[in-house]
């Protein structure tokens, strides 16, 4: 079974009796432990596909099996609880809360998992220090760096265990050097068997992936793996840089 | 329980970040929750200054004045209307120990104003003209002298006895005992001083003067009906059989059958006290009401900051809505920090209305009334519900606003 199926899917704005479809006819499986990179330009339909598979939004139309449960047949309560549970979001402006400490941000999820918070202090810090942060527990958001404020949104992904992690242009915000540093986190949570999906359009963070699904207007017009030799391309380019 | 701690949480990080802009916030609720304590506090001062004065005569005094009334309302006489049914002989009736057995003092008082003049001084002064009785009634106490004497009811008597006030309007640097003044072109001697009582009701026993009851109704007024009459019951639990007995000698006097005929109203002090906390209740509660407006306005501008709130951060929506949080959370959390907010101002306009009535009430007792400072906690509870409810009435719209947006749209917001 796979984690995520998709059958079909279209999205289909209607602004103003004007219909423009997002995404048409899309379909594609990603399995357990898979590192996925959608690609496209902008406009191209990749966030809003994103937004589909991470349960911020629902298909027009197509089926979505999420770890093998349809997903058009959930209410927002449910779907707010299956985003809880399984999904992990990483945003390119970061989004921490202001004023807030930076383990209160990674406690966030755990927040509204609706269970005793017994153990949040050890899964928090079990969190931070898979992204190398344990020792910024108690800063406040707003006095760490740009790549610190990005690995502490990955921790914040991470903290409920989910099956999957969407980073939705991790590096958009970031400089090239801690772009990097990030991406190695990534890469070192998916060799680990987190389930990743990068929504991205540069070509060089895009190649940290397995496998890289290219939408143009809305469609896949590509869907394959990266081979092992042009990923050591790729990094060694970077290196270069 | 975090996802009600939390929202508190950060309301007080907002408020705490931009005081000023927070304290502009609450400043409405701050005036209108402190103006309603302020109401509330001086309101059941006041009211308690007009009830102990009516308390300090004694529970167990009634009063007859001429006219009918209905139950709850006042007498007409009380309203000023001159009527003339009550009569000397009524009062006679009312003496007699077997018509009315438990009255231990009964006195009859007529009243005007008229110049009165000393060897010093010419003041406009109002006078009883009453039996030698009200003494009893009235608890009065004499400085010097004596009071009118009971032979000097009917006997045309030119005796006077004047109130602490009055005795050092008319004679402000000689004793006035013994002294002749003038009222109407006739002399009257100062037989007597009343010592300083202070107010007790609505009139001030101090400011009167004291003529013989016929004195006043023929030499001066030329009436030959009572303005009212006063009586003493033995004890507390028989008021209310005594006034019956008045009722039903009254009634004989005046041959009235039918109760609804009465020509005369019957009260008690008791009966008084609570015509009067009503009174001063309903003024009570509609000063409040009018402070209350304020804290719709108040109200508005928390709607105003809540919507720009939400707006601001309508990021961080999206981000919980991302990571699990449902539509109820969201509006919950909105909720709380506006009724934080609303109740912050309200704790703050509790204080500053209490420490102002408190000041207020020391300046007033400084002027010298028996004035007590009172903040009864129902009124703390009722600014505090209020306070309260504002928050979730004007948070209501914000909240629901915030419930309403899209996850997506609100991470594309940037």
């Amino acid at each position: 079974m796979s984690l995520i199926k998709v059958v079909n899917l279209c999205k289909i704005y209607d602004n103003e009796g004007v219909k423009t479809a997002a995404l048409c006819g899309v379909s594609f499986n990603i399995e357990k432990g898979e590192f996925v990179s959608i690609m496209g330009p902008s406009g191209s339909g990749k966030s809003t596909l994103m937004h589909i598979l991470g349960l911020l939004d629902r298909p027009s139309d197509g089926k979505y099996y999420l770890d093998g449960e349809d997903t058009s047949t959930l209410s927002d309560n449910q779907l707010a609880r299956l985003r809880n549970k399984k999904i992990g979001f990483v945003f390119q402006a970061f989004n921490l809360l202001p004023r807030t400490t930076v383990f209160e941000n990674v406690e966030l999820p755990l927040v509204y998992d609706r269970q005793s918070n017994a153990g949040n202090r050890s899964r928090v810090m079990k969190a931070l220090r898979s992204v190398g942060l344990e020792n910024r527990a108690e800063y406040f958001s707003n006095q760490l760096s740009g790549g610190e404020k990005q690995r502490v949104a990955i921790a914040r992904a991470l903290v409920n265990d989910p099956e999957v992690i969407f980073a939705d242009e991790p590096t958009g915000n970031l400089d090239s050097k801690t772009g990097v540093q990030v991406m190695e986190i990534f890469e070192a949570l998916n060799r680990h068997g987190h389930t990743i999906i990068l929504v991205t359009h540069e070509t060089v963070t895009a190649s940290y992936a397995n496998r890289i699904i290219k939408i143009l207007d809305g469609k896949i017009v590509s869907d394959r793996a990266v081979s092992e030799k042009k990923r050591q391309l790729a990094e060694r380019r970077k290196r270069i840089k | 329980m975090r996802v009600i701690l939390d929202p508190i949480k950060i309301s007080f990080h907002n408020l705490n970040s931009s005081k000023f802009r927070s304290f502009l916030t609450m400043l409405g609720i701050i005036i209108g929750v402190g103006s309603v304590i302020i109401v509330m506090s001086l309101g059941s001062s006041a009211q308690g200054l007009v009830l102990n004065q009516v308390k300090t005569l004694g529970s167990n005094l009634i009063g007859i004045l001429p006219g009918g009334a209905e139950e709850k309302g006042p007498p007409a006489a009380a309203l000023g209307i001159t009527i003339t049914t009550l009569k000397y002989q009524d009062y006679e009736a009312l003496i007699d120990k077997k018509k009315v057995p438990n009255l231990t003092s009964v006195a009859a008082t007529v009243t005007g104003t008229a110049l009165v003049k000393s060897a010093s001084e010419t003041k406009q002064e109002n006078y009883y003209g009453t039996t030698a009785s009200l003494a009893d009634i009235q608890k009065f106490e004499l400085a010097e002298g004596r009071f009118l004497l009971p032979q000097e009811d009917t006997n045309l008597a030119r005796s006077v006895v004047l109130g602490s006030t009055a005795a050092g309007d008319l004679f402000p640097n000689t004793d006035p005992l013994g002294k002749d003044i003038i009222i109407k072109d006739q002399v009257f001697k100062v037989v007597g001083v009343l010592k300083k009582k202070g107010s007790s009701g609505f009139t001030n026993v101090d400011d009167l003067i004291y003529l013989p009851l016929f004195t006043a109704q023929k030499a001066l007024l030329g009436i030959n009906y009572l303005n009212s009459v006063s009586a003493k019951v033995d004890a507390d639990e028989n008021v209310d059989r005594a006034m019956e007995d008045i009722r039903a000698t009254l009634r004989e006097q005046h041959n009235i059958t039918n109760p609804i005929d009465d020509d005369f109203t019957v009260r008690s002090t008791a009966q008084a006290l609570s015509v009067l906390t009503n009174i001063t209740n309903v003024l009570k509660y509609f000063l409040a009401g009018i402070a209350a407006i304020s804290l719709v306005v108040g109200g508005v501008g928390i709607m105003n900051i809540m919507l720009v709130s939400v707006r601001q951060r309508i990021w961080e929506i999206g981000l919980r809505q991302a990571v699990g949080a449902r539509k109820s959370d969201i509006i919950l959390q909105f909720l709380i920090e506006s009724v934080f907010v609303t109740f912050s101002g309200g704790s703050v306009g509790i204080i500053l209305g209490g420490l102002i009535s408190f000041l207020a009430a020391a300046i007033i007792k400084h002027l010298g009334y028996d004035w007590q400072f009172s903040l009864p906690a129902q009124s703390i509870m009722l600014a505090a519900s209020i306070a309260i409810l504002i928050g979730l009435i004007f948070g209501m719209y914000p909240a629901r606003k915030a419930g309403r947006v899209s996850p997506m749209e609100a991470l594309r917001y940037e």
